[in-house]
């Protein structure tokens, strides 16, 4: 039986414990783009540190449990380092002028019934699902 | 201490997202082909996120944040031009290979050379998005 939708729940339910330990504990919304956009582009300033601190647990959680509970976890990641060019540029550049990704977005946002944040759910998931569609069963060039 | 919670915070983060599946990029590929085998386990990881946050904005009511500053202002309501432009990118991106900002970070102890790249790609990204999203506005006004 495929149980994978059993760990998607329990990871899923970790995701959101940590967005509720950083809302209110920190008064802040969980947003990865906006985290790491904040480091990038110097806008974070005052919260530079939070930020870094939250990025270290993100990077450095899954170093020690992974081999302790998912050394089968890998990322798959397609080959073609040109497509992965692309969709690093596009997902960065998209995520910051839309405010939010799957977690600030998604998470946050439509947990409290955001409007803007079902909207851009809405988007980024047909988006990626037309592109992925076009690109896989049509054109069929990934 | 805010350095403690963000540290736990980001810990829980990347600990559910390892768990999830989500730093599989088959698992969120599968999720968005609904022409191919489809994989459900997105909508689990997304449902699961979401509840704990359902309560979390509950507490918030009415209260402050235990350390430090008040809560995020009330959601803003108005759908605008960089939302929407912004959102159909990010997707484009993340249906090309499977990643999204939250995933890249957590992987990038056994992501690979491609993790790498796929990371700076999208720092970079990140970079030009201020003067890309000064010409939405700007295209926008002249419209």
């Amino acid at each position: 039986m495929n149980i994978d939708w059993v760990w998607g729940l329990c990871g899923g339910l970790l995701i959101g414990l940590g967005g509720a330990v950083y809302l209110l504990g920190n008064g802040r919304i969980m947003g990865a783009s906006g985290i790491l956009g904040g480091l990038v582009d110097g806008s974070a300033r005052d919260t530079m540190a939070e930020k870094l601190a939250f990025v270290a647990g993100l990077i450095g959680m899954p170093i020690l449990l992974r081999p302790l509970i998912a050394p089968e976890v890998q990322t798959h990641l397609t080959n073609n380092l040109g497509l992965v060019v692309i969709a690093g540029l596009l997902v960065g550049v998209g995520t910051r002028i839309a405010n939010g990704c799957t977690s600030g977005h998604g998470v946050c946002g439509i947990s409290r019934f955001s409007l803007r944040g079902i909207v851009a759910t809405v988007f980024y998931i047909l988006a990626g699902g037309v592109t992925l569609v076009l690109l896989r069963h049509i054109w069929g060039l990934i | 201490m805010r350095l403690f919670v963000a540290l736990i915070a980001g810990s829980l983060f990347g600990a559910g997202l390892l768990i999830s599946g989500m730093t599989d990029t088959t698992k969120v590929q599968g999720w968005l082909d609904v022409f191919g085998q489809w994989d459900p386990t997105l909508a689990f990881v997304m449902g699961g996120a979401i509840l704990p946050m359902l309560i979390a904005w509950r507490l918030t009511i009415g209260r402050k944040a235990l350390i430090g500053d008040d809560f995020p202002p009330p959601a803003q309501s108005e759908v605008d031009r960089r939302l929407v432009v912004g959102s159909v990118l990010f997707g484009m991106g993340w249906g090309l290979v499977g990643l999204c900002p939250g995933p890249a970070m957590a992987s990038l102890s056994y992501g690979g050379l491609g993790g790498l790249v796929f990371l700076a790609a999208m720092i970079a990204g990140m970079f030009a998005a201020p003067m890309l999203g000064a010409q939405l506005d700007r295209a926008a006004n002249a419209a």
